[in-house]
């Protein structure tokens, strides 16, 4: 399952994705958020996967701004530290 | 304050082919949004029998009165329920369920069971929020996503827009066909920003409904970037409160170029619908269907 | 000589008048629908509070989203590039500005020069701009030069839990059911846009000292939550709605010297 966590809103997209079927849980992810911002959690159909905390999801833009300056973009510590490439970001 | 324009009864509704008494495997599905609650009643995988009300200021409650009212005039009582889910945003809430299952997925198997195993994709759009879900045959969720943060493409903002036009909500559909020409959608996202456009329309002498005519559309182009998000399967399926308002639904249909299914039931019940259906599943797996 | 910047805003036409780096005129007319008359209007004020002759003037810029549509004009300025140069010749020491309007918000870092290194919009969403500010002191019932000030009375945090204005309206509504004082209410107005112009600013990477200008910058309640947030005391300049147009009118009086210099300006 591939689970949209985010918004559009007036100025943009704002989505990280995070696909079920690519998730080990490995839990790599959220130790290598600054913000705090991923968790496991037992979805609907009992898979152990990562997810955006609920309290972020209407304020991801905000919340991920840390790891993403305007002028050279280092890699999202997320995407990186995800080996199976599970997690993605629409901006 | 402003006055509330958005009006739908609250009712129940019952099969009367069914006598409960013969069932085996009886359940419960019970969806808390956070302007209507719903509880469906199945026995034995059919639809029994659903209620569908306002959610008042305390959760639990709101969750006892839906069953309570689809319990009426049944003779069923709690008791006999053998499985309980709760579902919406205040599914945690539900002092009788046994498990709680996110709206996603409740959503997702309940248009399976209201639309048949051909629907692919989902569109709901309720007060506050907007879902796209994509199932497989099954009713299982293959992706999903859920805006619950901006009013704009949810009900609240047509009711902001009622409010402003001083229009009743149900008949908003209707009144925005009456345009001598399909005016150019409302350029802004923002409710806010588009109320502001839309009262400078005005003050050029639009009529009222060219300006419900630019907000429908608006809308819908903003509902169409969303499901182009998740991709668009057939067959599709819209649900919630704004599957009530041609105004949205047919320019919508419209920009994708296909045709939404026709509901069986009312489509404000799918969540809760799923709740029950995933109770059927979870009472013979936990051993409480007597055999 | 004397050099004109002129701002045309989505709601607003700001008009400035420099002599030797100095203001010597201003003016401020609300567009509607008629903004070439507008634009007119604020000329002729700003020119009269001046006491200039029109051919006096070196050079015109514009700034602002209908920059396009200033046909006196010589050339224009972005609304980034003139938040940076106006903010500058207020104070030579800052380096980031935060300009927040009724309708977008902006951050932008730049050097002494007030060439801009990095900048961010958050644009077409109200709960990023000012207007979140007005619809909420709308729904508080409260008037909104009063807004500021009940918010500093407040001792007391309390979370938003919405991030848009629609849906915050009705959560301030169900704050005042709930008997919550409206001075907190109102300082949970400001904390909540100031942590989203904070977040975004960092986003530049704020560089000291920080200025805040636009119509946000009246606002004593959203002042003291954003020092609050950025752990800094951000600078005023006099009449923050100017800035962009005082940042085009020093340009225009660069570009103006320029021309003169190399003969072509006749
Ligand atoms: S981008 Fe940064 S803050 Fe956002 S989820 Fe990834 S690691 Fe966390
Ligand atoms: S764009 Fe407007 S309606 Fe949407 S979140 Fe922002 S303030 Fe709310």
């Amino acid at each position: 399952m591939k689970a949209n966590y985010g918004y559009h809103d007036g100025s943009g997209d704002f989505f990280i994705t995070i696909d079920s079927n690519l998730c080990t849980g490995c839990v790599e992810c959220i130790s290598s958020c600054p913000a705090d911002v991923l968790e496991m959690i037992t979805d609907d159909y009992d898979d152990v996967v990562a997810a955006v905390k609920d309290e972020h999801r209407k304020k991801i833009k905000y919340s991920c701004a840390e790891c993403k300056p305007v002028d050279e973009q280092p890699p999202l510590p997320c995407v990186a530290a995800c080996e199976p490439g599970a997690i993605t970001h629409s901006w | 304050m402003t006055t509330e324009y958005w009006r739908w009864k609250e009712y129940n509704w019952k099969n009367p082919d069914i006598d409960w008494k013969d069932a085996k495997n009886i359940t419960v599905g019970v969806d808390v949004g956070s302007v209507s609650s719903q509880a469906v009643i199945m026995t034995d995988g059919e639809l029994y029998a659903y209620s569908n009300m306002r959610t008042g200021s305390d959760s639990p409650e709101s969750a006892e009165n839906a069953l309570d009212w689809a319990l009426k005039d049944t003779g069923m009582t709690l008791d006999n329920i053998l499985y309980a889910v709760g579902t919406g945003y205040g599914r945690v809430n539900v002092p009788f369920a046994d498990r709680a299952i996110t709206e996603i997925a409740c959503h997702g198997r309940g248009a399976n069971f209201m639309y048949g195993p051909t629907v692919r994709t989902i569109l709901d759009m309720g007060g506050q929020d907007c879902k796209v879900i994509q199932v497989d045959e099954k009713g299982k969720v293959q992706e999903f996503l859920m805006n619950d943060k901006c009013a704009a493409g949810t009900g609240r903002g047509m009711e902001v827009f009622a409010d402003l036009l001083e229009i009743p909500i149900e008949d908003i559909g209707e009144l925005s066909f009456q345009v001598d020409e399909e005016p150019e959608p409302v350029s802004s996202t923002c409710v806010i920003f588009a109320k502001t456009e839309a009262t400078g329309l005005l003050r050029q002498g639009w009529p009222k409904n060219d300006v419900l005519a630019a907000y429908c559309s608006a809308m819908a182009l903003r509902v169409v970037a969303l499901i182009e998000r998740v991709g668009v399967e057939e067959d599709f399926a819209i649900t919630g409160g704004i599957a009530k308002n041609a105004g949205v639904v047919k320019r919508l249909t419209g920009y994708l170029n296909l045709e939404a299914l026709q509901p069986k039931h009312d489509t404000q019940i799918a969540g809760a619908l799923g709740g029950a259906l995933f109770a059927q599943t979870l009472a013979v797996k936990e051993g409480k269907v007597p055999s | 000589m004397v050099s004109i910047g002129v701002d045309m805003g989505a709601k607003n036409v700001k008009v400035v008048v420099l002599r030797e780096n100095e203001v010597i005129g201003k003016a401020l007319v609300t567009a509607g629908l008629d903004t070439e008359g507008a634009l007119k209007e604020a000329l002729q004020s700003a020119s009269r509070e001046a006491g200039i002759d029109y051919d006096e003037v070196g050079n015109i810029t514009a700034t602002g989203a209908g920059r396009k549509d200033v046909p006196m004009a010589r050339d224009e300025l972005t609304e980034v590039g003139a938040a940076a140069r106006g903010a500058l010749f207020h104070f030579s020491d800052a380096r980031t500005v935060i300009d927040v309007g009724a309708e977008e918000g902006r951050g932008v870092r730049f050097n002494a020069e007030g060439r801009v290194i990095d900048f961010v919009i958050n644009e077409k969403c109200a709960a990023g701009a000012g207007a979140f500010t007005e619809a909420m002191a709308r729904a508080l019932e409260v008037p909104l030069e009063e807004f500021g000030p009940l918010s500093l009375k407040s001792d007391r945090e309390i979370p938003m839990n919405a991030q848009c204005a629609v849906f915050a309206e009705s959560e301030v509504v169900s704050l005042v059911h709930a008997k919550t004082p409206k001075k907190d209410i109102a300082r949970a107005v400001h904390d909540a846009i100031a942590s989203r112009i904070t977040s975004m600013v960092r986003r530049v990477g704020v560089e000291e000292r920080v200025a805040l200008v636009g119509g946000l910058a009246y606002n004593v309640g959203f002042i003291d939550s954003l020092n609050r947030d950025l752990e800094t005391e951000v600078l005023i300049p006099p009449d923050p709605e100017y800035t962009a147009a005082i940042g085009a009118a020093v340009v225009a009086a660069e570009r103006g010297a320029k021309a003169s210099e190399g003969g072509e300006n006749s």
